[in-house]
């Protein structure tokens, strides 16, 4: 099932900028053989399906088209689990000082 | 979208940074290797006077200087009787956007709006690209940031992520690259298409927006302490914190204080892998950026880089990526400050360098930076950890860059490396002789500008000459 936006609905879309054979010489491997990819959001200007061909204007006013990959997209950076590595230190710290506190 | 080829742009490059920066940078060259710096900063019009009063306007500088009690205390635990100098730090995440970005960018987007340009825009992925955004959103321009941002699984390293995000709240335009060198490219298609001010990191603004927190800080010290610090430690990377704040110091009349350079040690990390490109746990900071630029500062977007790190610096030491996630740790849970990580690379090579310094010495670290989801040790280890990367408690000279990131397990193991900053300077004098055109002799302003490039004597530049002559026969 194709997910469908409506005109003026904040999105994200995106397209290939350089190919693997357009790209700068002197990349190292790993990088020579995938393409530039580019993502950019802003409201669209037509209605349009996840997968096809979109305008929109982004927050600049620039109209830039791609293929839509998301809509109304998530920010999913975040903090996640707490490290275990981490987790004790502050009390490490403050046991050091709290001993040269206790002898000075 | 252009789709006009990568050569067919890079070729008008030149024209467009001219367009874009309104810099006639020919001018201020005065022989084949040798341009007139100081005339070319001079030349902006802008002296410390005018940009403090600028920055006042949009609120940026005139941030905390914070003596870290605890901290110095904790440095004494590990210390000789007699050692352990006073931190403090300059509360930079205090600016609008969270770091000292604001100051590089307060004075570029003064100069858009007066030049008239309809906008500015600048290639970050990192804290400059939410300062610029800031500036744009205050003096009323439009803003696009151009990122290097995710690799070809579309993997966003957590850091950039949170920019994104802050760059997108200030309504900026981000335009999110995949990993590769073309984001340069990109750029100039941008510059191209909207006609707005290139706000790059390399300018004579961005450097002079610098001086200011140098000038503060010498200032805050003496007008507290009665003299200036002894060292100043500044993270590390393209060379503008490094130089902007090193002149600033000069400009308050400290000019004995030690500047020490400061950046996380990245060695054997490729900067246009897209492999490597989520190996990597900091985006900036690191030697990745610091060494290249160093050895050679016109690299840049600019054809003369203002930020001209090896002028000013004294010595230059690297700390491991478990260091600066360690004392991260530390600055929140003795002195209360939860700052993010990156701006915290100064700080571990502090904490280390203040053991060596006697009691009664001061040691001012001249950034902090804001902190959030991505931009934070939880977000970054996270991703390390789900990238293979072996994350452990241990002995932080085990650490190994995109393998193993080893978390100290106590003060006294933090330990700097010390750079070798003659091996530097003679890599940045090969660089420099290498650029010589054909045909073309080293003049005697050549040699006064290597001089004073490499913070060096006349005898020192010759001997490199010689070298290099001996090896080209």
């Amino acid at each position: 099932m194709t997910e469908h936006a409506v005109k003026n609905t904040w999105v994200e879309i995106g397209g290939v900028v350089l190919k693997k054979d357009e790209r700068a010489p002197n990349l190292p491997d790993d990088t020579k053989q995938v393409p530039l990819e580019m993502r950019v959001k802003g409201f669209l200007v037509h209605d349009a399906e996840k997968g096809g061909e979109a305008d929109i204007v982004t927050l600049s006013g620039r109209t830039v088209r791609g293929i839509l990959t998301g809509i109304n997209p998530e920010y999913d950076h975040m903090f996640g689990r707490p490290i275990p590595e981490l987790s004790p230190i502050a009390g490490e710290i403050r046991a050091i000082l709290r001993e040269r506190r206790k002898t000075s | 979208m252009s789709t006009d080829s990568y050569k067919t742009i890079m070729d008008q490059k030149a024209d467009i940074m001219r367009s874009s920066v309104g810099i006639d940078y020919e001018k201020y060259t005065t022989g084949p290797l040798s341009f007139d710096y100081e005339a070319m900063l001079n030349d902006t019009g802008y002296d410390l006077d005018a940009i403090r009063d600028i920055q006042d306007r949009s609120a940026v500088g005139n941030t905390p200087l914070v003596e870290l009690r605890n901290l110095t205390e904790l440095v004494r635990t590990v210390s000789e009787p007699g050692k352990g100098a006073r931190l403090f730090v300059k509360d930079e995440a205090a600016n609008p956007s969270g770091s000292f970005k604001d100051r590089r960018a307060s004075l570029s987007a003064f100069e858009a709006k007066k030049k008239g340009y309809k906008g500015i825009a600048a290639a970050t992925s990192g804290n400059y690209g939410a300062a610029v955004a800031s500036q744009a959103a205050k003096a009323g321009l439009g803003c696009i940031i151009v990122q290097e941002a995710f690799d070809s699984h579309g993997t966003a390293q957590p850091e950039i992520a949170e920019k994104t995000r802050a760059c997108e709240a200030y309504g900026a335009e981000v335009v999110r690259l995949s990993v590769g060198p073309e984001l340069f490219y990109y750029f100039l298609i941008v510059l191209k298409e909207t006609g707005y001010f290139n706000a790059s990191l390399y300018t004579p603004y961005s450097i002079l927006g610098i001086e200011t927190l140098g000038y503060e800080l010498a200032m805050q010290v003496k007008s507290r302490e009665g003299r200036f610090p002894d060292v100043v430690m500044a993270t590390h990377a393209g060379g503008g914190n490094v130089t902007g704040t090193a002149r600033g110091l000069i400009k308050a009349g400290a000019a004995d204080t030690l500047m020490v350079a400061a950046s996380v040690d990245l060695a054997g990390l490729h900067m246009a892998s897209d492999r490597d490109f989520n190996r990597k746990s900091f985006t900036t900071g690191h030697t990745g950026f610091s060494v290249p630029f160093s050895t050679w500062p016109d690299r840049a977007d600019v054809p003369r880089n203002a930020a001209r790190s090896l002028r000013y610096m004294d010595r230059f030491v690297t700390v491991t990526q478990g260091e600066v996630f360690y004392m991260t740790e530390a600055l929140a849970a003795i002195e209360g400050m939860e700052r993010g990580p990156a701006g915290n690379t100064s700080l571990a090579a502090a904490f280390a360098i203040a053991r060596e310094m006697d009691r009664e010495h001061i040691i001012v670290v001249q950034e902090t930076e804001y902190t959030g989801a991505g931009k934070h040790p939880l977000g970054q280890l996270n991703l390390a950890k789900q990238m293979g990367i072996d994350v452990r408690r241990g002995d932080p000279g085990e650490n190994r860059p995109g393998k193993a990131i080893v978390i100290p397990e106590h003060p006294s193991q933090i330990k700097p490396v010390e750079m070798n900053l003659d091996r530097i300077r003679r890599s940045y004098l090969r660089n420099a002789l290498d650029s010589l055109p054909d045909g073309e002799n080293v003049t005697g302003t050549d040699i006064a500008f290597l001089v004073a490039e490499t913070k060096s004597d006349e005898t020192y530049v010759r001997e490199a000459i010689e070298s290099h002559e001996r090896k080209k026969r």
